[in-house]
Parts: structure tokens; C-alpha cells; sequence
């Protein structure tokens, strides 16, 4: 029951703008995926091309071993879940479940049956009679999953599942969706624009930007080594300094930038090429009163408790920076320190035009 | 704020019902009155003039094509109609904006140019039957009202709810008919009974198009009063209001029944 799902090279048009550029993802079966990105960066888009509601202009899109590139939606046999549930609003929540057992000729009592055991699941049986109106968006999300869920589709998509829930109901739901997910081993694709709840319920989690792949890796990996700027600070690496390599004597590397020099240890960085960026969220920018620190010289600016540390707004020659110090010793605001690069919080990233 | 609306309101809804009712309770005590001329109050009581409609040949006859055109006609204008909201609806960012325009267009053409543009062409030009020419021409009467109506109703109708029954597997014709119809219903139903009506009671158009021995009940009225002063005429408005609340009894029964037991 569980395949894996391949996207290979799709692009994909709205008349004649561009909205997908040769998307390539594979998804192994039993695994959640969750596309993460910004407002209009083609995530429904991509969600509709793997549904059928829209045609790639090229590439395929392949489950287990059936190429669903040119068949149409009713027979790809995908379990889908709406941003606004989309429950049919004529039928009672058992009938809304059983709809699908319905049209793959299910006889009434086999699909009652089942409808209700997967009510029972979701926690909704006592209002299997009901109709979608009088029901809350949480009952109602878990009627549209257990309707998902129930036709036993070899892939699941969820589209902003959550988005009209608040918040403590978000993260309920969230664990519950991976939960019923794990249990049923179903190949899922799910679509948000929420970091947190991508990167908590996700085996992989691929980061789009305009219509392209920005990287798609495990959470652990995105939030610690992003590929590239525009992940950088879409993780919240709230520093990311533009350096050249002026000599290289071993390991040890000297990079400048806006006229001031640092020695790197290619030891402890990996690899450096010519011309980086060094990447970093505060806590990768140590604050150091010691005039011979190896690091970026820096004035002191506003000062904020974080709880695990202090951290600074610091003026540099490279520009703006956020660094944090340890708390036995705050610092007042115009102190000259040194911002120290901590070499496990940081990526060394090519500039995004030579990539 | 009390939950009791001003009494300002309260009059002049009041004189509004009153205008509006004071035509119709003439119309209906001019309809009985036992004289041989219209008058109100009515003088003395008596059905005499409602069996008068049926011993004149011509409205017997016209009150039968009149049901036959408004009901054909409203049945066509639904069948293009309820696909072409559809289509406005569903495909409203893909389609050109004009051609929603398009179906509301014949609403702005008055009546009376549209009745003698379609004898120029259907009857004069193409030598369509008379029969045929009124069905035509009722059709497209009753067809931007349709559109209208069955927009309004699918203006608020979630389409992603057709995708989910299409991505469960249900095949999308099917999806039209079981999913998308029993939410427009109440649209259909509107658009039905207006449809009707408005066919029914149809004069400028009808004018044109009717010609010898095929009219419609609102042309024999008016030919009838042309020559008799009698309360005919009264009874046989009478008898038209009572079809048309007889038709919207039928239609909201029936297709609410159908509709009901999907
Ligand atoms: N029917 C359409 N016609 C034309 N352009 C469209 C259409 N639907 C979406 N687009 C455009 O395609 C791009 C991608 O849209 P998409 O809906 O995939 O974004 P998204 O990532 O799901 O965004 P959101 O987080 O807001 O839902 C956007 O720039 C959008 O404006
Ligand atoms: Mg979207």
C-alpha cells in the first residue's frame, strides 16, 4: 500500500506565466514531505500537478510504478485534504467518509461500516449523522481526514490543513495527522507555510522559492546547514557575511571583508572557496571582550535577555549583525568587542550567482 | 436597539403591501362581479365570467400555448443555462470577462427592440414557424435570468468541494450532477420559477413573434379588451396569477422532492 512518489523535472504554466520550473522531488514511500515556502512559491501549484487539477507543461509525475502524468484526477486515486475541509455540505459526516467507498462500489453496509470505523478513529463517531454545517473547523478538518484516509489512497495531500485552526488546536492536530500518517505507513505530501509545523511533523522537508527547489533535506539538516542564502534566512540565519579569500597557508584561511580580515580553520569550517558567505544565526556570533580574539571587531547596540544568553545588535564595517554573549558578564551598549564565528552554528555558503 | 423595528419602518412597509395589494383585490373583485362591464366594488357575485375564458376558443387555446412555450422555454433556458453559469463560475479567472457580459446582455436591449429583431430575423428572415419563432424568442428571453440566478447561486459555491468528490473518484460529469446540482438547488429553483414567469407574462416580445392562430395568453388579453369591456379579462388575470402561484407550488415540490432524494 505505501509508494514511493517521483516528480521528475515538472514545470508547469498559468497561460503564459511560469509558476514551476523543472521540479524535480522524490518522496520514499510511507514518508511525509512537507513544502515549505512563502506565499505564491507554487506549493498548491505543485499539490495540483500530483492531484491532476492541472497538467505539467513538462516532466512526469510517477506513483509506485503508474505514471500519473496524463491520467485524469478521479482514477490517480489520491487522498486529498482542503485548506477550507471542503466537506460536502448536502451530506451527513458519514456519508461525506463513505463517499469515496461509494464510487470504488462498495455495497452500503460494507461503507458504513468502514466510514464508522475510521469516525471511531478520528474520534467522531457520535456525530456521524450530523451534517458538515454543525460542526467546529476541528471537527470538521478531522472529518475531511478520516474521508482521506479511509479510501486507503497509496498517497495522502494535505494542502494548509490547518491554517483556519488556532493555534493550540494547530499543534493537536498536527501531531494527530502524523500520528493516523505513521500508523497507516501513507506516502504524504503536505503543504504549509509555517515553519514549525513543517520542520515538527515532517521525515523531509523541501523549501521552495518562486516556482523552484531550494533545498530538500531532513529538518535537522535544514535548520543547521542551509544550502544556500535564500534558505539561510528563511531558517533565520540573521547573519550572512560576504567574504574573499586573500591566502591560504594549510587549513587556514584568511577572508576579508569590508576591509577587515579573519582567519578561518578550514579544520573546523570545511571546505572554503574563493569568494563566501559566512552564514550564522546570533548564537553562531559569540560576543568577546578579548582585544586578541580572532573575530569581527564590532560596536555594542541595544542589549535584549533571551534567557539562555544575552544577545546584542552590534554596527560592524560588514554591516548590521545580532550576536549573543554569555550572561555572566552583559555589556553596556558602545562597548568595542569582537564577534567570534562559532564554527558548529555556521555555514559556509557559495554566493547565490556563482551557484 | 430593541429587537422591534421603528414604526416608521413598520408604515412604510404597510403602504407598500398596501400598493401592492390594492391592484390585485380590484383585479379579483372586478373578476367576480356579476355585471357586464368591469367595475369595482363588484356588483352582485358570480363565476360567470371565469367560465366565459373557456367558452372563447381563443384563450382556451392561448392559455395552453402559453404554459407550452413558458414551460419548454424555461426547460431549454435551464438546460444551456445551468452549464454556461457553471462554466462562467468554475472557469471565471480562465474566461475572457466579456463573455459573462454576454448572457446578461439581452436584459439591456429593451424588450420591444428584441421582439422586432428576432421577427426580422427568425420569422421574416429564416422563415421559422410561428411556434418555433416564440419558443426561440422566450428562450432567449428567460435565458440571462437563468444565468443570473444559477451564478448568484454557484457564486458561492466552494468548488474545491468538486474536487474533493473528483479526487475520491468519482468521475466529474458525475461530480456535476451529484455534488455540484444539490448545493445550486435553491438557485435552480429560482431560476426555474422566474424563468417561468416571466415567459409567462411576456407581452413585447410575444407581440412580435405571434401570428395567425398561434398566440399567447398576454396578446389574447389584449386583443380580447381591444373589443369587450366585459370582466373577462379580469378573471383571466386572475387565472394567470393563480398559474403562476400554482407553477411555483409545482416546481418547488417537485424539485425539491427530486433533489432531496439524490
Ligand atoms: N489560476 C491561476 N491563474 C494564474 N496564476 C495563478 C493561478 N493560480 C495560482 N497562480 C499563480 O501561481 C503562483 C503559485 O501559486 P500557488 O497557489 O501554487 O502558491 P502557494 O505557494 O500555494 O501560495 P499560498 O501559500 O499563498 O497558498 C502564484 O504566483 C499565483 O499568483
Ligand atoms: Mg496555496
Amino acid at each position: 500500500m505505501t509508494q514511493p512518489l517521483d516528480i521528475h523535472a515538472v514545470s508547469a504554466h498559468y497561460g503564459t506565466t511560469k509558476v514551476l520550473e523543472d521540479l524535480s522531488l522524490s518522496v520514499q514511500a510511507g514518508e511525509l514531505v512537507s513544502l515549505l515556502g512563502a506565499s505564491g512559491c507554487g506549493k498548491t501549484t505543485t499539490l495540483r500537478l500530483i492531484a491532476g487539477f492541472l497538467s505539467p507543461t513538462s516532466g512526469s509525475i510517477k506513483l509506485g510504478g503508474r505514471d500519473l502524468t496524463r491520467l485524469p484526477t478521479h482514477k490517480r486515486d489520491i487522498g486529498l485534504v482542503f485548506q477550507n475541509y471542503a466537506l460536502f455540505p448536502h451530506l451527513s459526516v458519514l456519508d461525506n467518509v463513505a463517499f469515496g467507498l461509494k464510487q470504488r462500489g462498495l455495497g452500503a453496509s460494507d461503507r458504513r461500516k468502514s466510514a464508522l470505523a475510521m469516525l471511531e478513529r478520528v474520534g467522531l463517531a457520535p456525530l456521524a449523522e450530523r451534517t458538515p454545517g454543525a460542526l467546529s473547523g476541528g471537527q470538521k478538518q478531522r472529518v475531511a481526514l478520516a474521508r482521506a484516509l479511509v479510501i486507503e489512497p497509496p498517497l495522502l495531500m494535505f494542502d494548509e490543513p490547518l491554517s483556519n485552526l488556532d493555534a493550540k488546536l494547530r499543534v493537536e492536530m498536527r501531531v494527530e495527522i502524523r500520528q493516523l500518517q505513521r500508523a497507516n505507513g501513507t506516502t504524504s505530501v503536505y503543504v504549509t507555510h509555517d515553519q514549525e509545523e513543517a520542520f515538527s511533523i515532517s521525515d523531509r522537508v523541501a523549501i521552495m522559492n518562486a516556482g523552484r527547489l531550494m533545498q530538500f533535506d531532513r529538518p535537522e539538516v535544514l535548520y543547521r546547514q542551509p544550502a544556500n542564502t535564500f534558505v539561510a534566512s528563511f531558517v533565520g540565519f540573521e547573519n550572512i557575511i560576504p567574504f574573499t579569500v586573500v591566502g591560504r597557508e594549510g587549513e587556514t584561511v584568511t577572508a576579508e571583508t569590508a576591509g577587515m580580515r579573519l582567519r578561518l580553520s578550514q579544520n573546523a569550517f570545511g571546505a572554503i572557496p574563493d569568494t563566501f558567505l559566512l552564514a550564522t544565526r546570533a548564537d553562531g556570533l559569540m560576543v568577546s571582550t578579548d582585544p586578541a580574539a580572532e573575530g569581527i571587531p564590532a560596536q555594542l547596540g541595544l542589549r535584549t535577555y533571551l534567557g539562555r544568553a544575552y544577545q546584542y545588535q552590534c554596527e560592524t564595517a560588514a554591516g548590521h549583525l545580532v550576536a549573543n554573549g554569555s550572561l555572566t558578564a552583559p555589556l553596556d551598549p558602545g562597548t568595542g568587542v569582537k564577534l567570534v564565528p562559532v564554527p558548529e552554528q555556521c555555514s559556509i555558503l557559495m554566493p547565490d550567482e556563482a551557484r | 436597539m430593541s429587537d422591534r423595528p421603528h414604526p416608521f419602518l413598520i408604515a412604510v412597509a404597510a403602504l407598500v403591501y398596501f400598493f401592492l395589494m390594492v391592484p390585485l383585490v380590484i383585479v379579483v373583485g372586478a373578476a367576480l362581479s356579476d355585471t357586464t362591464y368591469l367595475t369595482f366594488p363588484p356588483q352582485g357575485l358570480s363565476l360567470r365570467w371565469f367560465e366565459n375564458i373557456f367558452e372563447i376558443s381563443a384563450f382556451r387555446r392561448t392559455i395552453v400555448t402559453s404554459l407550452q412555450i413558458a414551460f419548454l422555454g424555461t426547460l431549454i433556458a435551464l438546460i444551456i443555462g445551468i452549464p454556461a453559469a457553471y462554466a462562467l463560475n468554475r472557469f471565471r479567472v480562465e474566461l475572457p470577462k466579456w463573455l459573462g457580459t454576454l448572457f446578461v446582455l439581452p436584459i439591456l436591449v429593451p424588450e420591444i427592440v428584441f421582439g422586432f429583431a428576432l421577427l426580422k430575423s427568425l420569422t421574416v428572415g429564416a422563415g421559422v414557424p410561428i411556434f418555433a419563432a416564440l419558443l426561440i424568442g422566450h428562450t432567449l428571453l428567460v435565458l440571462p435570468y437563468v444565468v443570473r440566478v444559477i451564478s448568484a447561486s454557484l457564486a458561492s459555491f466552494d468548488f474545491s468541494i468538486e474536487e474533493a468528490a473528483i479526487s475520491l473518484g468519482s468521475a466529474p460529469l458525475k461530480t456535476f450532477f451529484t455534488i455540484v446540482m444539490p448545493n445550486v438547488r435553491a438557485g435552480v429553483i429560482a431560476a426555474f420559477i422566474l424563468a417561468f414567469i416571466t415567459s409567462l407574462n411576456d407581452v413585447s416580445v410575444s407581440l412580435f413573434l405571434t401570428g395567425p392562430g398561434i398566440s399567447t395568453l398576454p396578446i389574447q388579453i389584449l386583443a380580447h379588451v381591444e373589443q369587450f369591456f366585459d370582466p373577462t379579462v379580469a378573471s383571466v388575470s386572475v387565472l394567470l396569477m393563480f398559474l403562476t402561484v400554482a407553477v411555483m407550488a409545482v416546481v418547488e415540490r417537485t424539485l425539491g422532492l427530486t433533489f432531496l432524494a439524490k
